[in-house]
């Protein structure tokens, strides 16, 4: 009896300690304790703006935006993205075109300007911050299964 | 018609109170007269200027509500009121030009916002939405017109250092700004203001 109180005492300070040593940069997914005080929230991440192309880890992943979109207009009234990658106006931006698939509604008809689906862009396509992943991540490009040979190790994509 | 201005000049100079203002001052001194109106002169001017300048404040704009509820909150986001190096810019560092008569030219046009004010012209939020589009107009054609002169006051393009700009930013200044091609407000459209609906506007769809 004596010695299942001692096992359980090292085994909840050996969870408490590993826990925080393991905890210290992530936050809790549980919020704080008690639940009602207030928590001081993680410092803003700086965005990536290096207008850099990011490798897409698969053929039809929406690419992330390279640049900063602070206080651009994306609501009912007007859409900035577009003022600069819409077909149109790639030519003055030097900006990518959004995608063949972004004029064509769900029927795959083709349509005279952007499809309304495809108007909200942050909805698929968003910017990047330098924030570090709470949780490592595990993907492995379709390339490094089926070609593990061709691989060059890491790739240096984010 | 000759006839009419001469008789007209002459029932003129025959009033009483012409009469007496064009005759020699019998009691005032020479120097009263010129000491007190260099006085009322300094006084008048003086209060002119700073009657001008108390309008010429962000306070003094969103004591109205229609400024206060909508334009102005809208500018509380935006990087004009908070950025890093703490630099703010009001109302009138945009909406008034800072050079004396096009400011006086501009206050006398702003008596039509004070019958707007006075008669409700967008008093509720219903009515400002409606009229958005009206009112980004004009500001845009002002500063087309103007070769956006009050962003230039504070962004000067010789100032501009493209090498601290992010690439992209500075190829558009140099193929689209510096050559003249195009001005501030071509593109820097609802920077401190939210858009009213865009379609039609060159460069938007």
């Amino acid at each position: 009896m004596r010695h299942s109180w001692l096992l359980l005492a090292a085994v909840l300070l050996a969870g408490s300690t590993g826990g925080s040593l393991l905890a210290q940069d992530a936050p809790r997914l549980v919020g704080p304790e008690p639940f009602t005080a207030e928590q001081e929230a993680p410092p803003m991440q700086r965005q990536i703006t290096d207008d850099v192309r990011v490798m897409r880890n698969y053929p039809d992943q929406p690419p992330v935006i390279p640049h900063s979109i602070e206080g651009y207009a994306l609501d009912l009234n007007a859409n900035k993205c577009m003022s600069c990658h819409a077909r149109r106006f790639t030519e003055q931006s030097q900006a990518p075109m959004i995608s063949v698939t972004h004029y064509q509604d769900r029927d795959g008809n083709t349509l005279g300007g952007l499809a309304p689906r495809r108007y909200p862009c942050l909805s698929c396509h968003v910017p990047q911050t330098t924030a570090r992943p709470l949780v490592e991540n595990m993907f492995a490009d379709m390339d490094e299964l089926t070609e593990p040979e061709r691989q060059p190790g890491d790739r240096g994509g984010r | 018609m000759a006839n009419t201005i001469v008789r007209l000049w002459r029932w003129f100079r025959g009033l009483p109170v012409v009469r007496t203002a064009l005759k020699p001052a019998s009691t005032l001194s020479l120097a009263f007269l010129t000491l007190g109106g260099f006085a009322a002169g300094v006084i008048f001017w003086g209060s002119f200027n700073t009657a001008l300048e108390a309008t010429n404040t962000t306070e003094f704009c969103i004591s109205c509500h229609e400024m206060e509820s909508n334009v102005y909150q809208e500018l509380q986001g935006t990087i004009h009121f908070v950025n890093r190096s703490g630099v703010r810019a009001g109302c009138p560092d945009c909406h008034v030009p800072h050079e004396w008569t096009n400011k006086i030219a501009r206050k006398m046009q702003a008596s039509k916002e004070v019958w707007g004010h006075i008669f409700g012209s967008i008093s509720t939020r219903e009515k400002f939405l409606g009229l958005r589009r009206h009112l980004a107009e004009r500001e845009w054609a002002r500063m087309e017109a103007n070769d956006s002169l009050e962003c230039r006051n504070c962004h000067s393009a010789v100032s501009m250092d493209l090498a601290k700009q992010n690439p992209r930013a500075a190829q558009a200044h140099e193929r689209f700004l510096f050559t003249g091609e195009r001005t501030c407000i071509d593109c820097h459209k609802g920077i401190a203001h939210r858009l009213p609906d865009m379609s039609g506007v060159p460069g938007w769809q």
